[in-house]
């Protein structure tokens, strides 16, 4: 091998290498796009629902209510029969099958739906008025271009008879894309029509919001200690040593401690934000002591000697001018904990959050989901609808990660000072 | 539970009056009397508050912690002098559980007249319970209060005090760190003490087969030595362990190359700004939350997998350790890459100018000077990446499989620590049952396991850091 040929060998190999390099930084970047164009194709349907278009007559003798019933008469009424009547007119049936057939179109609340249409509006009886009801989750899905329609009925949710009622309606015009408001407000549910994230939304609030208020405080109190004011002995190092191994346990420890401690012990409520955020607190100090510790050593000793010099006590100089100086590092340190404390799940999962729950939780202490864990519960689920909910789910937990990550960096650059 | 933030409402409330009365009265008294005030006016305020809101919140906190534990041994006391059968922990705790259904109103099974007397005495205990904290706690506001006043109208100097007080709430709050490594340490061996008393430690940890659902209902204190023949079979310790360093195993092999060369890219080639715009972006792969990971990976990636598998003629189980492993490693791949490229970083600049200068090509300096440089640091990183994976529980519990299989075909399904964790804890958990103790003794195992390869990787990182400080 001569000189140029090895030394073209050793440029070529340079270059490989540099080519390895790119390709991984490449391939890393690439997962993330696919990562997110996976979730954001199969979610942004689930924010729109389908609705079909029905001519609902209120007839007096079908409602047995009165002209001038209040409220709670009517909230008490049977809307039963009328919401059949209605429902079947949309496609001319032949028998009770049939009717069965059509009636399954729907939503099992459109009954509520209608009530609630005639509680808004004032003295409906004896009018027709034409309502939008939510379609069931099959016609949703098959509507949304989700639900293949070759192949062979008994392997098809929908029968044929309910494609041709279907392509019936399409061809009047009489199905609707709306809004999806259910997704948003309802808790969760067995059908995937009616189920939201409104309970996993308050429940994923409260418990951050706990975590907060418990992890927050104690995460400054015990980094300034740390920073300013520990003696140099070994109950220091000690905890040091603690704190950085506790961020490096694995979460579900943190489940398991709270299972024993929280709930066995000390009997607090299962599957509530209280617990949760109690635990999360737990898992994130550490994570939020670390950042804050560096953004306390990170002020030069010349404004701790300064403040020291005009006659303030050593807490003076602390509080007055140490802290209010590392604010923005520790505030920003704070929110990208909670951030990982709201996508965690595992510990959730291990206290009960994982019950079904259908009711929005009014209180910190009652049961409740939250938004990672109503992922991984709908995850679980085979219903096709399911899968644009779980979708839509991550979708808007990775946009509250995203803006709480994009205010931690804002309030670093923004207010930050850089000593050098 | 609600009379408790009544509590600490009203105590709220009456520190901050303290504190402006405090301020005020102090003012008041150096006019009147003439004298110097030993601190500024509002440490006098600070003062009262501390003295009347840290003993009292404190004093709430511990008797909440103890209150139901107390209560529950005395129900169950009385229950038994009543005539309340129980052979068991188990069944006190469930006639417990019911007292105390009773008592909440949501009971609706028979009532017969023992349960019905003990819900009886068990309204009684919580009132007086509830009672008596209520006027212990304004006694020891009162007492403190009174204490405080005192000590002010000495003139006292407020502000040493206030701050001593101050340093002694800096300290207990940094040992919450300390609190809670205890409390992870007793209860997960308090819980794993009572397994390893009923499940020899040699057959959990040498056992080859894991099927702990076959100690579903038993009663774990009476057991024969034919129940135990049995039972010790149930809980083998090595296909949990051989499954998760497989899933962690694969998730290297994709992380360790990628995050590798790209910590070396953006450490040695990478111009400032694409070192600006693509380190964040990789960095965003730690901040999805992992269910997030499982969701994909058990909807998207193991279907694909399978689809493959079967265009080749292979049978791919739909919950392959392939697809869990693969993306765990995806997961990882930023741990890996900003550890790596930190402490490639600090690898001293002459010895790359030294090997530059005797003739070698970037690349090779990198192979032969800066890697070898950086290995302790490199293993460190990639050793806090296995603890991270072994320790990772969503991608497994959904992307995994749940059954127990000693194999190495990455196409198969395994399961793994934390999978076994969440399957057994979920649900409804009976007492005292070896199955839901075992997950207490996985979670002591996976406890230690992180533990020992956290704090080689630390050892590790810190000994080559001091070798170029």
């Amino acid at each position: 091998m001569t000189k140029e040929e090895r030394l073209k060998k050793r440029h070529s190999a340079e270059k490989r290498f540099r080519f390895y390099g790119l390709a991984s930084i490449f391939v890393a970047l690439l997962f993330v796009l696919i990562l997110v164009h996976n979730i954001f194709s199969k979610g942004s349907s689930a924010f729109m629902k389908t609705a079909i278009n029905v001519e609902v007559f209120f007839d007096q003798e079908l409602l047995e209510i009165k002209n001038d019933a209040s409220d709670d008469e009517i909230l008490e009424a049977d809307f039963f029969d009328i919401t059949i009547e209605s429902l079947i007119k949309v496609y001319p049936a032949k028998n009770v099958e049939e009717e069965d057939a059509i009636i399954e179109l729907f939503t099992t609340d459109a009954e509520i739906e209608i009530k609630r249409a005639f509680l808004e509006n004032n003295n409906l009886i004896g009018k027709k008025i034409n309502l939008e009801i939510t379609a069931s989750d099959d016609i949703d899905q098959l509507h949304k271009g989700n639900y293949p329609r070759d192949i062979p009925e008994d392997r098809r949710r929908i029968s044929d008879f309910q494609l041709v009622i279907y392509d019936n309606l399409v061809e009047n015009q009489k199905i609707v894309k709306n809004f999806n408001n259910y997704f948003f407000k309802n808790g969760d549910s067995r059908d995937p029509e009616l189920a939201g994230i409104g309970g996993a939304l308050i429940g994923s609030f409260y418990s951050i919001i706990i975590c907060l208020l418990l992890a927050f405080p104690v995460a400054v109190l015990a980094s300034i200690y740390l920073e300013e004011f520990a003696p140099k002995n070994k109950i220091t190092d000690f905890i040091e040593i603690n704190i950085n191994n506790l961020a490096a346990v694995p979460s579900i420890v943190y489940g398991l401690l709270a299972l024993q401690i929280l709930l066995a012990t000390i009997q607090l409520p299962r599957s509530t934000p209280l617990v949760a955020g109690i635990t999360l607190a737990l898992m994130t100090l550490p994570r939020i002591i670390i950042p804050c510790r560096a953004s306390l050593k990170a002020v030069p000793p010349s404004i701790r000697e300064g403040a020291l010099a005009v006659g303030a006590s050593k807490f003076q100089s602390v509080f007055h001018h140490v802290v209010p100086l590392a604010l923005p590092g520790t505030l920003s340190g704070t929110i990208i904990g909670l951030a990982q404390a709201l996508g965690e799940t595992a510990p959730l999962i291990l206290i009960g959050m994982v019950a079904f729950v259908v009711d929005i939780p009014s209180t910190p202490i009652d049961p409740s989901s939250s938004l990672p864990v109503q992922v991984y519960l709908w995850s679980e689920s085979a219903e096709r609808g399911f899968v644009e909910k779980t979708s839509a789910t991550i979708m808007m937990l990775l946009s509250f990660l995203i803006v709480m990550n994009f205010l931690a960096v804002y309030l670093r650059q923004k207010f930050e000072k850089r000593w050098n | 539970m609600r009379m408790n933030f009544v509590l600490i409402f009203l105590i709220t409330i009456f520190s901050l009056s303290l504190f402006f009365y405090g301020r005020s009265k102090t003012k008041s008294i150096s006019i009147e009397k003439n004298i110097k005030l030993n601190a500024l006016p509002k440490f006098y305020g600070y003062y009262l508050v501390l003295w009347c809101s840290i003993p009292s919140l404190v004093f709430l906190l511990i008797w909440t912690l103890f209150e139901p534990v107390i209560i529950k041994s005395i129900i169950i006391e009385t229950a038994a002098n009543q005539g309340a059968i129980f052979n068991d922990k188990n069944e006190a705790n469930l006639i417990y559980e019911k007292i105390k259904a009773i008592y909440a109103g949501t009971y609706f099974g028979d009532i017969d007249t023992i349960l019905k007397e003990s819900a009886l005495s068990y309204a009684k205990f919580i009132n007086l319970f509830t009672n008596s904290k209520i006027v212990l706690i304004f006694a020891i506001v009162i007492a403190s209060v009174i204490y405080s006043l005192k000590k002010i109208k000495n003139n006292n100097k407020a502000r040493d005090d206030v701050e001593v007080i101050l340093k002694g709430l800096l300290f207990a709050s940094s040992l919450i760190a300390i609190l809670t490594t205890l409390g992870i340490i007793f209860s997960l061996l308090f819980e794993s003490i009572k397994f390893f008393s009923v499940i020899n430690i040699f057959d959990y940890l040498f056992g080859t087969n894991w099927s702990p659902q076959r100690a579903f209902v038993r009663d774990a204190s009476a057991i024969t030595a034919e129940e135990y023949d049995e039972l010790k079979d149930a809980f083998g310790f090595i296909p949990l362990i051989a499954g998760t360093s497989f899933i962690a195993f694969i998730a290297m092999l994709v992380a360790v190359p990628i995050g590798l060369f790209s910590g070396i890219y953006m450490a040695e080639y990478a111009s400032v700004k694409i070192r600006r715009i693509s380190k964040p972006i990789i960095e965003i792969l730690a901040g999805i939350p992992t269910v997030v990971y499982g969701f994909f990976a058990a909807l998207t990636v193991g279907p694909f997998f399978r689809q493959i598998g079967e265009n080749l003629g292979l049978t791919v189980s739909s919950e392959s350790a392939l697809a869990a492993g693969l993306i765990m490693g995806i997961m990882i791949i930023p741990y890996v890459s900003s550890l790596s490229d930190d402490v490639i970083n600090s690898v001293p600049q002459s010895l790359r100018d030294g090997s530059y200068a005797v003739g070698a090509t970037k690349s090779e300096t990198i192979k032969k000077v800066v890697i070898p440089a950086a290995l302790p640091g490199i293993i460190g990183s990639v050793l806090l990446a296995v603890s991270r994976a072994i320790g990772e529980t969503m991608i497994v519990v959904m992307a995994a499989g749940l059954a127990a299989n000693l194999t190495i075909n990455p196409l198969e399904s395994t399961t793994t620590i934390t999978t076994q964790i969440v399957m057994i804890l979920v649900g409804d958990q009976e007492f005292d049952s070896p199955k839901t103790q075992s997950a207490f003794a996985l979670g002591l195992t996976l406890f230690i396991a992180t533990l020992v390869l956290n704090y080689i990787a630390q050892r590790a990182v810190k000994k080559y850091r001091e070798k170029y400080d």
